[in-house]
């Protein structure tokens, strides 16, 4: 039974529960759609959720506040720039990797360059990026160009395009984590800093590729998703600080440090999605749509815990 | 003998110099705001800021970080701007009964060895939820003895300054200068230590979670003093403000290394930031920014003034 022994099996057998109970209450008959939709919606989460992992990778206290404003940002300059013009989409594409690159660079100067803690470097940080987003955006909403707005929104073979995109960036995600001399690195700064630095790891620069790697992945995100909801609005990535951290923990990584998996983060930001449609589909009100999505973390990461006491 | 000044001084000494240099630049810009009047209005919103930011103080002094003050303090507000107000045996026991769920969190959090940052996560959910139940639409009035407090025009000083070095001082001595102090402290500082000493730090936890909570609600039903009425998102950014204070008042995130003025300060440094950019005739867009920036040139001093601990110390 080693399948059960994985950490981010338990974030997959909750998702699969939640998705019978939701097309249980409509007998069956959104099965596809509901199926569509929640791979859409998890994909984007799945995205910055893969970038947040690399960086509570890191160990105790490394965390990255600034992905929803980064998205925002991203989304914003990116649009303004192609200002729906076909031709011009890879160079957007560009500019928003090029954002998430420079933040990712300058969030590490902060943390490293005045020992600020890193909850408080991005949080400064993304107060500045909110402020640039909200400086070039105006309040203008700028259509995506028309090949990026079918692209976002479409289907291959059945499949949402953002969510094998998605797939492809966990892929590659997996593979660097579990198998690249980097991933292994950043693995084992994560299980004790001292240590690694005693064994000659460059620690700063692989740090810093960490923070460049998560801000690059919330830029992509927000591209993506600005192109995806027809404009980038001004809260997009608001909803993505707390869900890029609980998909990350809920999937089966250890917030300590050290000990990450990729496939986990499919399944919890799955099952944050589709929770919310089943209370949408029994009829919840905000209220308990909201307690019960708190309760579902707590009740997860204590199952969590008890599991990892067990096997100790 | 030459004098010198203690490490915590030093410490305490650039969140005051911060203080300090914004108060003296807004008294420049706007020389109207020196007055009662003025400083009245300047300071507010201080008593519950620096509430909320001492009650994330405690957790963080037991190593532990709150990422639901902000929706707590909201919840807090909620109930008393409803219950508090229509019966208030009800009210004061939800209040009662939400501080036994903090007690109740900080000792499952230590029984089970949880990290605090994703359990009070998913928190911030829940008390985001039942403030929507409580108080589904921006409304209610503030109790008449809350609003009667907040409202009070004392002599010497507006009640937002008295108020406030009132609370540094209950919490100086309460966190600082007390045996319990001591002891929530330790456990931040040396868990293991502390438990050898003979000391529960279950219930040690749990007794630092319930007087974070208790600062909470202090805040939340001072807020509702101040603005006479609710909603459910209205202290959201206490979260982030609170940690932000905190830091700058010279605490840490870990080692139980605490200060309670520090808080007071940091928080009263964040709100005064906010009218100074105002008064700079900062553009709007760019307010949020350039707090960050002044978070940020803080943090620099902050070192340099560590640097120069450091070399103190060695000396």
């Amino acid at each position: 039974m080693s399948l059960l022994r994985k950490p981010w099996i338990w974030s997959f057998v909750a998702a699969g529960l939640v998705w019978f109970v939701t097309i249980m209450a409509t007998g069956g008959a959104s099965t596809i759609g509901l199926t569509q939709a929640t791979l859409t919606f998890a994909a984007f989460s799945v995205i910055v959720g893969t970038g947040q992992m690399f960086v509570i990778t890191l160990g105790p206290g490394n965390i990255d506040l600034a992905v929803p404003a980064t998205m925002t940002l991203a989304g914003t300059v990116a649009l303004k720039y192609m200002d729906t013009q076909d031709a011009l989409i890879l160079p957007g594409l560009g500019i928003a990797i090029g954002i998430g690159i420079g933040v990712g660079f300058v969030n590490y100067a902060l943390i490293k360059a005045l020992r600020i803690p890193p909850i408080i470097a991005t949080l400064a940080m993304s107060f500045i990026i909110q402020s640039a987003a909200i400086a070039t955006n105006r309040g203008l909403r700028i259509k995506p160009p028309d090949a990026m707005a079918d692209f976002t929104t479409g289907l291959t073979l059945g499949i949402p395009n953002v969510a094998l995109v998605a797939l492809g960036i966990t892929g590659v995600a997996w593979v660097v984590l579990m198998r690249s001399v980097y991933g292994r690195q950043i693995s084992a700064i994560g299980q004790s800093l001292p240590a690694a630095r005693m064994a000659g790891l460059p620690v700063d620069g692989l740090r810093l590729a960490t923070y460049v790697l998560c801000a690059t992945l919330a830029a992509v995100c927000g591209f993506l998703l600005a192109c995806f909801s027809g404009g980038a609005a001004l809260n997009m990535g608001a909803e993505y600080l707390l869900m890029s951290i609980a998909v990350v923990i809920i999937g089966g990584t250890a917030v300590a440090g050290g000990d990450s998996n990729v496939p986990g983060i499919w399944g919890a930001s799955l099952f944050m999605f589709l929770v919310v449609s089943m209370l949408n589909t029994y009829g919840f009100g905000a209220g308990v749509r909201l307690i019960l999505t708190g309760l579902i973390i707590i009740s997860v990461i204590l199952l969590a815990s008890g599991r990892q006491g067990a096997t100790r | 003998m030459r004098w010198r000044p203690s490490p915590e001084a030093l410490r305490l000494a650039l969140p005051v110099m911060a203080l300090a240099a914004l108060l003296v630049s807004v008294f420049v810009m706007r020389p109207n705001v020196m007055g009662y009047n003025g400083l009245h209005l300047l300071f507010k919103l201080g008593i519950p800021i620096a509430l909320a930011t001492l009650a994330q103080m405690v957790i963080m002094s037991v190593n532990d970080l709150d990422l639901s003050m902000g929706s707590f303090v909201s919840f807090v507000a909620c109930v008393t701007a409803t219950w508090l107000v229509d019966a208030p045996l009800i009210g004061a026991l939800m209040l009662a009964g939400a501080i036994a769920v903090y007690a109740a969190l900080g000792m499952v959090i230590a029984a089970r060895g949880l990290p605090s940052i994703v359990v009070t996560l998913g928190m911030s959910f829940v008390w985001a939820g039942l403030a929507v139940l409580v108080l589904p639409t921006p409304g209610g009035t503030a109790p008449g003895w809350v609003a009667a407090v907040m409202g009070a025009r004392p002599a010497l000083m507006p009640v937002g300054i008295a108020g406030s070095i009132l609370i540094a001082v209950l919490a100086h001595l309460l966190i600082m200068r007390s045996s319990f102090g001591v002891l929530i402290r330790g456990v931040g500082g040396n868990e293991r230590s502390v438990s050898r000493a003979g000391w529960s730090v279950l219930l040690a936890r749990g007794a630092a979670y319930a007087t974070a909570a208790t600062f909470a609600v202090a805040s939340g039903i001072t807020l509702v003093g101040l603005m006479t009425s609710a909603d459910a998102n209205i202290a959201l950014r206490y979260t982030l403000l609170s940690i932000a204070g905190v830091i700058l008042g010279g605490g840490e995130f870990t080692g139980g290394r605490v200060s309670a003025i520090g808080a007071v300060v940091g928080a009263l440094t964040l709100l005064l930031a906010g009218s100074f950019l105002t008064f700079l005739n900062v553009p709007p867009d760019w307010q949020i920014g350039a707090q960050g920036m002044i978070l940020i040139l803080i943090l620099a001093l902050r070192l340099l003034l560590v640097r120069l601990e450091r070399r103190g110390a060695r000396a």
